[in-house]
């Protein structure tokens, strides 16, 4: 494959998006987890709630810190490299945008400063209020922006101007409530919570494995594992609810998905092998046969295979099967780790070390490993179009040279490594240190609300309390 | 109602409160760089870190607005501008997660490095803004719907000259904050980093000014001024608006020479007119194109029904978002502590 501009810009899309999608997985999550401990302190004034706030909170600062700049990045992407894209569907989609960014992200930006740095100034009642304000920004900003995704996916309720070839709205409900954009919402939104939560949990296991739980870690573990056994199964609900959607109007990613090559009346569950694209059909295949009826009941006729496309318009096919594997592979894992949390906690036995808490440290990357693989499904899914059915991806691209993209591509490349590591590594070590340290910290300071050691991000994370890095 | 007409006005203030508001935060990442201690330092931070973050906002605002109601401008200026675009993300980048890293730094470094990548992201993002300006000034090379020029088109004397003269005029921005926020020693120093910097602010003004008449017939016709004729008729209504800059640099001028009794909120507020009015001769300059020389705001405006759908949601939301700014600006007014903020 020869690199050029189109390649280029998409392996960009698709690093800059997946690196951003990370962000907003984990801070849509954490920001409802932060406003729900608030919320319960205010309500019962038990400390461990207040504790476990001020604890993640600190977390939450970097990755919202990350997630912001990544995001921006986002919303130039569109113009500097698919800016014929931008042209043809900028009358339908920049609304969307537009909307996102005068209700969403003013809202979060703003009283995020608020809830890191104004404890001192405001009541804790108008200090919760702005934490609600945050978390209630990030779903607003996340139904937009999948409302826009979900109508180039799905297109409805437009037409296209003869003169110019561009696309523009004929009825806005139909646009932004398009066919496939409930489904997928409400599928982000428990991935989000569900990523958050196995992060949450994965903290809570480690403290235990070292021995040094405290009140708070013991409050996470459980309401991680309880998030998990609830909304895992509410995800496989929505995943298959995707699924239909998708079958309806992109049959195509369905059977790439699949891995189906025929066209039959009844289809069989592949569950692994090799999809080959030259040979067309699956090596290696393990497959339960006649499953079809059962996951699609709502499907009339013919399933149609991949050779019912032209090879044109057929998406690769290899990423989309593997993701899709991975993403369910990752969901299961971590409803079984959710269960067995729950069972744990029922029997006593969640706050001893054991095999479930060595198991639920790596498992605390699940939730991102399903999030990005089920992108990748979505949008490689849907090539080789950008507007599905309406402009190809190849008719998308701005008119930059391949050495512009290819510079910007490894510009993205070392800045973000060096960002995400940095960013880890200070996240990693909040994390483990864990709440022990709170308790030892030296007593508040009288003019101080409570809690004002707040977006206290700024405490040297090796350091005990009362050393202060030689600034 | 003239829609294009409207979202050039709304579009136009978005990106002049971008200028004005985290102008300012960039400019005072610009000062870190010479701050003599880390007390000072964190102490510039923190009179931005509540802030910078709702700011940059509107720089997303200017960006999607743009996308949403001239999306045909934003497919041409984009790719234009795309070294320079890349530059300013890669800049702010490191700046906004330097002010969460810095202090997460311990080992000196990493501290040395995050403090050095708040600097330099700031100055970069500058620079790369003015280069995106310069380059708009100087206009852009389209053939049909698309950039039709060269990858290094927006490099040129000029566009280095507006270049510095950006980061100049946030580092002014940036110093007023700071003699608005600060006390004592501290704010001395910011007097005289704002008044170096006024300085300068004053001759990129005049030097840009000459530099963009200059640049296009057309621009010398709209102002009636050229080097060998010139035109009252045209001149005259428009003088008012250089006449106001200069005005504003000698009164800012003499707030922070002479009068050090003066509130501490004016120069701000001067350095803020003098902004505007360049921006204001700006527009002059070069209304109604939106791609200059190129395209007009109504051959690159979206739909009506875009951007009328879009004027609602603006027209209640803009007041809104307005109104808890303000909130969140009075609820941190006032001067910064040492160990303010939350690093202590
Ligand atoms: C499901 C949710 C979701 C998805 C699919 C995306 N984002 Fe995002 N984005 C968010 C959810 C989000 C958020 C939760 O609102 C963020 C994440 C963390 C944060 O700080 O705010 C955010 C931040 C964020 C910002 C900075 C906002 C600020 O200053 O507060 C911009 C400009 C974008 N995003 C733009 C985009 C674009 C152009 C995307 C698509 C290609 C995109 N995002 C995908
Ligand atoms: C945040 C989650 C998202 C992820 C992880 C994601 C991932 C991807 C990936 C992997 C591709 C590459 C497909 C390929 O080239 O084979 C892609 C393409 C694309 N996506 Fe997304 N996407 C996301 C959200 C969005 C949204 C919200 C939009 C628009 C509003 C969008 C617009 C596009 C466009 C225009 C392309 C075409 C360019 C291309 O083919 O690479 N994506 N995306
Ligand atoms: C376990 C059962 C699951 C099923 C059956 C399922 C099914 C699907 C399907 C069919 C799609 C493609 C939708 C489309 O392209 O229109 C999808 C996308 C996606 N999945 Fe899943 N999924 C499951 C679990 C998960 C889990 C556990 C997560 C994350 C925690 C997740 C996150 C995502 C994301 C982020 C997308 C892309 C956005 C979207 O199109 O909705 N999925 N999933």
């Amino acid at each position: 494959m020869e690199l050029d501009a189109l390649i280029l810009s998409r392996l960009q899309f698709a690093f800059v998006v997946a690196f951003h999608i990370l962000f907003p997985a984990f801070t849509i999550g954490l920001a409802a987890f932060l406003a729900v401990c608030e919320g319960l302190w205010l309500w019962t004034k038990r400390d461990v709630f207040k504790r476990l706030y001020l604890h993640w909170v600190k977390i939450f600062a970097l990755a919202f810190a990350m997630g912001v700049v990544s995001g921006v990045v986002m919303s130039y992407q569109f113009g500097t490299n698919w800016s014929v894209f931008s042209d043809k569907a900028g009358s339908v989609i920049g609304p969307l945008l537009g909307y996102e960014v005068l209700t969403a992200f003013f809202l979060e930006a703003t009283f995020l400063g608020v809830m890191l740095f104004g404890w001192k100034r405001v009541g804790n009642r108008l200090h919760f209020i702005a934490t609600c304000a945050v978390a209630v920004g990030t779903t607003i900003s996340a139904f937009w922006i999948l409302s826009a995704n979900s109508w180039m996916q799905t297109p409805a309720g437009f037409a296209t101007d003869p003169e110019t070839g561009n696309f523009y709205a004929t009825d806005w409900l139909a646009v932004i409530f398009n066919p496939s954009f409930p489904s997928r919402y409400v599928h982000m939104m428990l991935a989000a919570f569900i990523t958050t939560a196995a992060v949450i949990m994965a903290a809570g296991a480690w403290q235990v494995i070292r021995g040094h739980s405290s009140e708070p870690t013991r409050f996470q573990i459980r309401m991680a594992a309880g998030t998990l056994a609830v909304l895992m199964p509410l995800q496989i609900w929505a995943g298959h609810w995707s699924g239909e959607v998708a079958h309806e109007h992109q049959p195509a990613k369905i059977a790439a998905m699949e891995g189906w090559w025929e066209t039959r009346d009844v289809q069989p569950t592949v569950l692994f092998g090799w999809p080959d694209e030259a040979a067309e059909k699956n090596h290696g295949e393990i497959a339960i046969p006649n499953t079809s009826p059962i996951l699609f009941p709502k499907a009339e006729g013919q399933l149609e295979g991949l050779k019912a496309f032209p090879e044109a318009d057929r998406p690769p096919v290899l990423p989309v099967f593997w993701s899709f594997r991975i993403m369910v592979g990752a969901g299961l894992v971590m409803l079984a780790l959710g269960l067995w949390g729950c069972v744990l906690w029922w029997r006593g036995r969640i706050d001893k070390p054991g095999l479930f808490h060595m198991l639920a440290v790596p498992a605390g990357s699940l939730g991102f490993i399903s999030v990005v693989t089920g992108w990748i499904v979505a949008e490689v899914g849907r090539q080789p179009y950008t507007v599905y059915g309406f402009l190809r991806t190849e008719d998308s691209v701005a008119p930059v040279s391949a050495g512009q993209v290819a510079t910007s591509l490894l510009i993205f490349m070392v800045v973000y490594a060096i960002v995400f590591t940095a960013g880890t590594v200070y996240m990693a070590r909040i994390a483990t240190r864990g709440f022990d340290d709170d308790e030892t910290g030296p007593p508040k300071r009288e003019h101080r609300a409570p809690g004002s050691p707040l977006g206290s991000v700024s405490e040297p994370a090796e350091l005990p309390y009362d050393t202060k890095p030689a600034e | 109602m003239d829609l294009p007409l409207i979202w050039s006005v709304l579009i136009a203030t978005a990106v002049m409160l971008y200028v004005l508001l985290d102008g300012m935060d960039l400019g005072v990442g610009i000062l870190t760089g010479l701050a003599r201690s880390d007390e000072e330092r964190n102490l510039m931070t923190a009179s931005i870190e509540p802030v910078w973050d709702g700011n940059e906002t509107w720089l997303i605002l200017g960006g999607g607005g743009l996308f949403a109601a001239f999306p045909l401008a934003y497919a041409i200026l984009m790719p234009a501008f795309y070294l320079p675009v890349l530059l300013m993300l890669a800049a702010l980048i490191f700046r906004g997660v330097a002010f969460e890293f810095r202090h997460k730094a311990v080992r000196k470094p990493t501290r040395l490095f995050w403090n050095g990548a708040f600097f330099g992201g700031s100055l970069a993002a500058a620079l790369a803004q003015g280069l995106i300006l310069g380059g708009f000034i100087q206009g852009v090379e389209v053939e049909g719907r698309s950039f039709a020029g060269g990858a290094f088109d927006w490099l040129s004397p000029f566009t280095i000259l507006v270049a510095i003269s950006v980061a100049i005029g946030y580092s002014l921005l940036g110093a007023c904050w700071l003699v608005l926020k600060t006390q004592g020693e501290e704010q001395k120093r910011a007097r005289r980093f704002a008044l170096y910097a006024l300085a300068g602010v004053a001759l990129c003004f005049a030097a840009v000014s000459l530099a963009t008449l200059s640049i296009d017939p057309r621009v010398t016709e709209r102002w009636g001024f050229s080097m060998d004729h010139i035109n009252p008729a045209k001149l005259l209504p428009l003088a008012p608006i250089p006449l106001a800059g200069m005005a504003l640099v000698i009164l800012a001028a003499r707030d922070l020479l002479w009068d050090v009794n003066a509130p501490d909120w004016r120069p701000y507020v001067y350095s803020a007119g003098i902004f505007l009015t360049g921006y204001l001769g700006l527009a002059v300059s070069l209304f109604p194109t939106i791609v200059p020389f190129e395209v007009d705001i109504w051959q690159a405006a979206a739909r009506d029904n875009a951007l009328g759908l879009m004027l609602v949601g603006a027209g209640i939301m803009l007041p809104v978002i307005l109104i808890y700014t303000g909130y969140v600006y009075s609820l941190f007014w006032g001067k910064v502590q040492p160990g303010d903020g939350y690093h202590d």
